[in-house]
């Protein structure tokens, strides 16, 4: 019993990663209708970001670890600018495929500067943690689940209780009619990267000291936002937290129960039963039919 | 059977391109009997010809079927694999475990297919990558039937009874002989009633099942026939190199793959071709800064997606367009239907009762009745937001009724699918236009002439006579050659016209046809209805243009906030006090505002 709380904490812990990187994939969804496939890059960056100022510079933690995010935030604009902006008008399949390059480009060109080893980055305690119970409680794990909870609680509060929320609303909703409205709808898209972004970031930088820092990171964590993202119900926003929930649950239950090897398979498998079985997801619409 | 006479055949299409593939076979056989025998270039020689292979398959599910699929790799490496374990572990020889591996392969792309049954776009790419990522799982940990990590060597080349195939030159020959062929068919197919059926499904899905194409099975087919070449690559590629291990199938490598078919033109195998020799060279060409060559292969990925989207082939083939189609001059068809000259019967081609369709809380289609007379023009009016376009979506099957029953010519159709009541004579056109924007105005009619259970759909020659001929009648046989883009809105709107008649349907749903269409135009429409009505064809026109309706119409049906309020002969209808208050409000309304 002790063993399957471990689990749960810890599989909540992983999940909350997922949760934070799928937001800001959903956001992309809903704003520019974007499915961005370097949305694990994003996270990738992030912690390389915090490697080189905190580890390398010696920058402190958390100012190099603000720095990182708002590096991530200004890279999001860019990122919009060369794999989305160019291509906003030819439908979905080509900015798909483009953020796929992406991905690729941004992996390997890290990978090309600093090599395959994985990097370890400390967390941001130095006390590892303490039991609750027959429970260890990892401090990492906490500060990913308490950040979690707060990026939650302050998104809600953007977007429902702020004029930028509603005007990014809108746009998600409908792009031509808010900007008739005289929405900046351009500027609004841009925010959505860079939020995207910079959520992204953050999710790398507390995943870092777990997971190691390396290449492989983006593609692991892309794929994984993606299936919470699908299992939660597409361009939901309560879906991807949970979807990111289960998935990282489920991942490390049949990681311990199942099979270690397979651990990673878990989530796929997962995903591919949602997608035949219940398309719509947790939470999703119905996909309508369209005439 | 006057039509037959007059269809005279093109071309005998079955040897379309094959004097070109003849010869090309032979230049590569003699290519490869002066090629290096051994050595560097003899591996990229090989590898670039196993890859183009592979590559080909993409360019059927993605550049013909607008499927996007990420496990190209992942169908290569099950090709390769059970070459690898047939020969190596199972002492199968060579020629029966490449076959064996294509079948296999194209059953896992069948399956995968099926996923987009109901998902598309990301989705499907989503389980593409799914796939790929099990499967290297799977190769990588499944050691006791893959060799797990370490991969599995000694795979042997084939041997066949006075035909020695181990050598470097001699497997080349094949390896080139196979791509040969798989370009060839991928060609080919490119212009068959299959692949045309693809291109709809990519272009419009909608269009394509009110055009009689089974979506579904399109897409399923063309996932297997890309997993078949993908495995056909995989089997020469393990004998090529007679080594094999999981990383060479990962993920990475099916992004390699989609970008060789991007790069060179997704749109055709040529392009497949060069894209492929192009980056299997780029490595050697990149030599300098080898760490990177990944990243400058996501690089061109976004720079090809932003400046070259038809890939190289597709600048050349612009360049040096407009050889080599379809002769047309003088197959001009007669259309059937224009030969049957039936007076108006009381025989009741189609049959709608009781029909509703309700979107959530909102009664679309309250509960309709309606029954078009085989040989007239039936109209069905009525203000905005009256349910006319559901009606007509509901009847071709783009929508499930909620409640109700359609009848053609007698066979309930409510439960069958779009494409389903297109085969049983049902033809539509919509209010925004549905051509299919990456083939000519003649392949679109063509599409429509493939109709199944039209009389020439399986008929290539009768196809295209059929085709020429619907151009013709609606005056855009000049046009039949130009990309279905270049022409007009209304123009656009005469292609699927023709698209329609060219399928010979019994019933013909015109879905606001004077829909954006100027005066003129608008004129001209009236005219070509008109040169139908009195053909034996029955039609069911929407439209709110009240002049042209009673201009074409024998019988006018109303309706308003989805119920019917008036049906009968135009005259009473049009002057009934109900139908006058719908079009221009209620009086006492009126007073009010």
């Amino acid at each position: 019993m002790s063993l399957f709380l471990q689990l749960l904490f810890t599989g909540f812990g992983i999940g909350a990663i997922y949760a934070m990187v799928s937001l800001g994939f959903v956001l992309l969804i809903r704003a520019a209708n974007v499915v961005n496939f370097a949305q694990g890059e994003f996270s990738m960056l992030g912690a390389y970001a915090m490697l080189i100022l905190f580890a390398g510079l010696g920058v402190p933690y958390l100012l190099a670890f603000v720095l990182s995010v708002a590096v991530m935030a200004v890279f999001g604009m860019v990122f919009a600018g060369v794999a989305y902006w160019p291509l906003r008008h030819r439908g979905q399949l080509p900015v798909i495929i483009s953020t796929i390059g992406a991905s690729i480009l941004l992996a390997n060109a890290v990978l090309a500067a600093y090599g395959p080893s994985p990097q370890t980055l400390p967390g941001m305690f130095d006390n590892p943690g303490f039991e609750v119970g027959e429970v260890f409680m990892d401090s990492q794990y906490l500060l990913i689940l308490a950040v979690a909870a707060l990026l939650v609680l302050l998104q809600y509060l953007v977007f429902e209780k702020t004029m930028l929320g509603k005007k990014l609303q809108a746009t998600s909703q409908d792009k031509e009619m808010a900007s008739l409205l005289g929405i900046p709808v351009a500027v609004m898209v841009l925010i959505t990267f860079a939020y995207s972004a910079a959520i992204g970031g953050i999710a790398g930088v507390l995943v870092a000291p777990i997971l190691f820092v390396s290449t492989g990171l983006g593609s692991l964590i892309s794929l994984k936002a993606f299936a919470a993202n699908i299992i939660g119900g597409f361009g939901s926003i309560p879906g991807a937290i949970l979807g990111g929930l289960a998935l990282g649950i489920a991942e490390t239950l049949g990681a311990a129960y199942i099979s270690v090897p397979y651990k990673d398979a878990f989530g796929f498998a997962m995903l591919l039963i949602f997608l035949l079985l219940r398309p719509q997801g947790l939470f999703g619409e119905r996909i309508a039919e369209k005439a | 059977m006057t039509r037959a006479a007059t269809a005279s055949p093109p071309q005998s299409n079955w040897r379309r391109g094959v004097p070109g593939a003849l010869l090309a076979l032979v230049a590569v056989l003699a290519f490869a009997a002066v090629a290096p025998a051994e050595g560097y270039y003899l591996n990229i020689l090989m590898q670039a010809s196993t890859y183009a292979i592979a590559v080909a398959g993409l360019v059927v599910v993605l550049g013909y079927c607008g499927q996007i699929s990420l496990t190209q790799a992942g169908f290569l490496g099950l090709g390769a694999y059970c070459v690898a374990l047939g020969t190596v572990d199972w002492g199968l020889p060579f020629f029966v475990a490449l076959p064996l591996g294509m079948i296999v392969t194209g059953v896992f792309g069948l399956v995968l297919g099926l996923a987009s049954l109901r998902l598309g776009g990301h989705y499907l790419a989503m389980v593409t990558i799914s796939f790929q990522q099990i499967l290297t799982l799977v190769l990588t940990n499944w050691i006791s039937l893959t060799h797990g990590p370490d991969g599995i060597s000694g795979i042997r080349r084939p041997v066949l009874p006075g035909l020695d195939l181990t050598g470097g030159r001699a497997y080349l020959g094949l390896c080139l002989a196979a791509l040969v062929g798989a370009t060839f068919f991928t060609w080919r197919l490119k212009g068959s009633r299959l692949g045309r059926a693809m291109q709809g499904v990519r272009d419009n899905e909608i269009a394509a099942s009110t055009c009689g194409v089974d979506i579904f099975r399109i897409k399923v087919v063309a996932f297997g026939i890309s997993a078949a070449l993908g495995a056909l690559g995989g089997g020469l590629f393990a004998g090529a190199f007679a080594y094999i291990s999981p990383d060479q199938f990962a993920f990475n490598e099916s992004v390699v793959l989609l970008t060789m078919a991007l790069l060179g033109g997704v749109q055709s195998p040529f392009g497949a071709l060069l894209g492929t020799c192009f980056l299997v060279m780029l490595p050697e060409w990149l030599r300098f800064l080898r760490q990177a060559y990944l990243a400058v292969y996501g690089a061109a990925v976004i720079l090809i997606m932003v400046f070259l989207p038809d890939g190289v082939w597709g600048l050349i083939a612009r360049r040096f367009g407009g050889r080599g189609r379809a002769q047309t001059a003088g197959a001009a068809g007669e259309l059937p239907l224009l030969d049957r000259r039936a007076q108006p019967s009381e025989e009741i081609a189609l049959k709608v009762a009781g029909l509703s369709k309700h979107f959530g809380g909102l009664k679309a289609l309250d509960g309709v009745d309606l029954a078009v007379r085989r040989g007239t023009v039936h109209a069905l009016i009525g203000p905005n937001g009256s349910g006319k376009t559901t009606f007509l979506n509901v009847c071709s099957g783009l929508y499930r009724p909620t409640a109700g029953s359609i009848a053609l010519a007698g066979t309930d159709v409510t439960g069958m699918g779009a494409h389903q009541r297109t085969q049983r004579g049902l033809a539509r056109t919509f209010q925004n236009i549905r051509v299919f924007r990456g083939m000519t105005v003649l392949e679109n009619v063509m599409i429509g002439a493939e109709r199944p259970g039209n009389d020439v759909w399986r008929n290539p020659s009768g196809v295209v006579s059929r085709a020429v001929g619907a151009l013709q009648f609606v005056g855009l046989e000049d046009a039949a050659h130009l990309p279905v883009g270049a022409l007009s809105y209304g123009h656009q709107r005469y292609v699927e016209i023709a698209r329609a008649l060219a399928g010979s349907p019994d019933v013909l749903l015109l879905d606001e046809p004077a829909a954006g269409l100027n005066l003129t135009e608008k004129r001209a429409l009236g005219e070509l209805l008109s040169r139908l009505k009195g053909h034996g064809l029955t039609i069911l026109i929407i439209d709110h243009d009240v002049k042209l309706v009673q201009q074409v119409a024998d019988h006018i049906t109303v309706l308003n906030f989805g119920k019917r309020i008036a049906d009968g002969a135009p005259g009473a209808v049009l002057s009934h006090p109900d139908v006058v208050a719908a079009y221009l409000g209620e009086p006492h309304l009126h007073e009010v505002a």
